[in-house]
């Protein structure tokens, strides 16, 4: 009960016509499974292509080898955040709650105010700690979700690939290799010849 | 899954939920592939809602209309309505709270605690469960929100510079709380929405309408499932289900140390924590079962949400319970071993004094009824499973009923003692919250992915390469969802 208007499964002629203005982003070559796009970007990878990503509707295991990818700097930037949030949980509570003279430039909604209760000490570090932890897992949390986004240049609402209907697919049960014009090695006939030759199910030539 | 080859078609229906330890047991059935998988989940959201649908809906609107009309008419009138006196300010609002909040962690624990350990079955019922996470924390962040007095000046809660030139409270349980509760409540919502993002993608690519294309195409940000993206969304997800695992563990012991923190006898005990987290899990799975069951009828998810699946909830529910079981029991040894005179009394007066139907309650309804899945013929049956789920919903409420008011209506001293009588605000607010928790959840069960369709492709057979070329880990042990 697919709801795509197009036949899927018919290869798209390879030699789609590029209008003199328009540019050719990259050829697209869909794959029905995952065996066959690992090897094709292997092949494609060994025969020098170097830009070009596979589109998949899961993470496929092992495709990041095969395909170059490097592994994210994402975990630093999370760590590093963590820290900051850490350490301004602890200046939060131990400014705002302690008995400091502060400088007379500091406004007065800004001073910290002393809670006289019972002679409780002013640094009770302890009962700071769940403040403290949960800005942590605040600020890594939010930087996780934000900077990974950031760093995949997320929202993007428009893509050359979003032209292709037979690339609607590639969230829902098929896998599509791209291989983008500007890589040295892309060639206009050879490119999705070479794709063909690895089992492709379809290729297609997509413009910008 | 080793038996599983790409292209297998499984006609029959499979009893998934052997044990056999050497074969794994397959997760999906019904021979279902890629396609089958997201044409399933779509199909909810992509057809006209039916009349069941309409009607729950309008019911639960019904109710979730009447639960913000009586909080018009509290803000209208005072906190005066409800039955709340001194001693006993907490009342009905902060039962209903710590119920809710409790329900929420169910989910929390499925999508992140579920994930660090490798358990693949979560992948069916995440989705849904985080859903119930979010909406359920709504419900629980309503109560002490309008229990304030004051509503109007609940940002007072938040530390900001102001004119009063004050501070929160930093060493007090309650603000604690407002920092746990609201990082949980934003940390799940970005939890959920960030494992949807594809899943929205999948919608997007499907949808026939303008408007459906523009609103999921605006949801789902763009994704275009490269695996440069999946590379990086693959390690954001383990950091989060990494961050929410202590997180999930901290809120409610956080919402426990509220409890624990003051003086009263039965609420000044060490053990509240984990006692707390495990019966939020209880009460939790008890809500994924009473909502898992019926949806998976409804929306024809039996392939994906399997009886398996089912089973499987029912031996956490279980599991915790006998935790819960064992808490309560072990409140009374030490209440006995502490020589404590008011601790002695509070325990005593816990079955036998002036709310013992409540404690009677709870404990036929958390400790006995629950009882009946450890064996399996229960555990396969719907209506054994809804009877033990709904038990534990209620006993659930009751424990919370039981520790807020025992302690607050009979402290130190007797003549303050009092008791607590709801109103009728009381009850419908508290009926009000559940059709709030459900307009939501019918909402979401008609417009979003109600399984998260990428992580289930993931522990399918056919998403691990079989071919010579593969020159990585073994795919039969790399079969992990993620």
């Amino acid at each position: 009960m697919s709801v795509i208007d197009a036949p899927m499964t018919e290869p798209m002629a390879p030699e789609a016509p590029a209008a003199d203005d328009v540019k050719v982003y990259g050829v697209v070559a869909e794959y029905d499974n995952v065996t066959d796009v690992i090897a094709a970007t292997q092949a494609a990878y060994d025969a020098g292509y170097r830009r070009m990503d596979v589109h998949s509707p899961f993470p496929i295991h092992g495709i990041d080898d095969v395909l170059g990818v490097k592994p994210t700097i994402l975990p630093w930037i999370v760590l590093g955040m963590g820290l900051l949030g850490m350490a301004t949980g602890i200046f939060l509570t131990t400014y705002t709650m302690g008995a400091f003279e502060v400088a007379d430039f500091i406004p007065t909604n800004l001073e910290p105010y002393e809670y006289l209760i019972s002679g409780k000490p002013f640094n009770s570090f302890a009962a700071f700690i769940p403040v403290i932890f949960e800005l942590t897992i605040m600020f890594s949390a939010y930087t996780a979700v934000f900077a990974m986004f950031g760093l995949n240049k997320l929202p993007l609402l428009y893509h050359p690939l979003f032209n292709s209907k037979n690339f609607r697919r590639a969230t829902q049960d098929r896998f599509f290799l791209a291989i983008e014009s500007t890589d040295r090695n892309f060639d206009l006939e050879t490119t999705p010849a070479f794709l063909k030759d690895h089992r492709a199910v379809s290729t297609e030539l997509i413009n910008e | 899954m080793a038996t599983l080859t790409p292209g297998t078609v499984i006609s029959q229906r499979v009893d998934n939920t052997h044990d056999d330890p050497r074969q794994r047991a397959p997760l999906v059935l019904g021979g279902k592939d890629f396609t089958g998988v997201t044409d399933t989940v779509a199909s909810s959201a992509e057809s006209k809602p039916n009349l069941i649908w309409w009607v729950c809906f309008l019911t639960a609107a019904g109710f979730a209309g009447l639960f913000f009309g009586l909080i018009g008419y509290l803000f209208a009138t005072g906190v005066g309505v409800w039955g709340n006196n001194q001693p006993i300010a907490w009342g009905f609002p902060i039962v209903n709270f710590v119920f809710w909040v409790g329900i929420g962690h169910a989910g929390t624990l499925i999508s992140a605690v579920l994930f660090l350990f490798r358990q693949n079955w979560r992948t069916s019922i995440n989705r849904f469960a985080e859903a119930m996470t979010i909406f359920a924390v709504i419900c629980a962040g309503i109560f002490p929100g309008i229990h304030v007095g004051r509503p109007w000046l609940a940002y007072w809660l938040f530390p900001y510079p102001n004119q009063m030139a004050m501070w929160p409270q930093f060493r007090s349980p309650l603000l604690w709380d407002v920092f746990a509760v609201s990082t949980y409540a934003s940390v799940s919502l970005l939890f959920w929405y960030t494992g949807m993002v594809p899943d929205l993608a999948t919608l997007r690519d499907r949808a026939k309408g303008k408007i459906a294309q523009i609103a999921y195409g605006i949801a789902s940000l763009g994704w275009n499932g490269s695996s440069r993206h999946w590379h990086r969304f693959e390690r954001a997800y383990i950091l989060l289900a990494a961050l929410c695992t202590p997180l999930v563990l901290s809120v409610h012991s956080v919402v426990s140390f509220d409890f624990a923190v003051a003086q009263l006898p039965g609420w000044h005990t060490t053990v509240f924590p984990p006692y707390f987290v495990a019966g939020a899990i209880y009460g939790g799975f008890a809500m994924v079962l009473t909502l898992a069951v019926p949806c998976r009828i409804w929306f024809g998810l039996k392939d994906i949400i399997t009886d398996r699946h089912i089973d499987n909830c029912c031996k956490v529910m279980l599991g915790t319970g006998c935790i819960v079981t064992y808490a309560y029991a072990l409140e009374f040894f030490i209440a006995w071993y502490s020589g404590h005179h008011f601790e002695q009394f509070v325990f005593l007066n816990r079955p036998f004094g002036n709310y013992g139907v409540g404690f009677l309650s709870m404990v036929a309804l958390n400790c006995l009824i629950p009882q009946i899945l450890w064996f399996r013929w229960a555990r396969r049956n719907i209506w054994t499973i809804m009877i033990a789920a709904m038990s534990v919903n209620a006993g659930m409420w009751f424990e919370r009923f039981v520790i807020v008011m025992t302690s607050l209506s009979r402290d130190f001293l007797p003549g303050s003692w009092a008791q607590f009588r709801p109103t009728w605000v009381d009850i419908w607010m508290f009926v009000g919250s559940f059709g709030l928790f459900f307009t939501n959840f019918l909402l979401f069960l008609k417009f979003l992915p109600i399984v998260a369709m990428a992580e289930v492709k993931t522990i399918m057979p056919e998403a691990h390469a079989h071919a010579p070329e593969d020159h990585h880990d073994d795919p039969a042990t790399d079969g992990e969802a993620h």
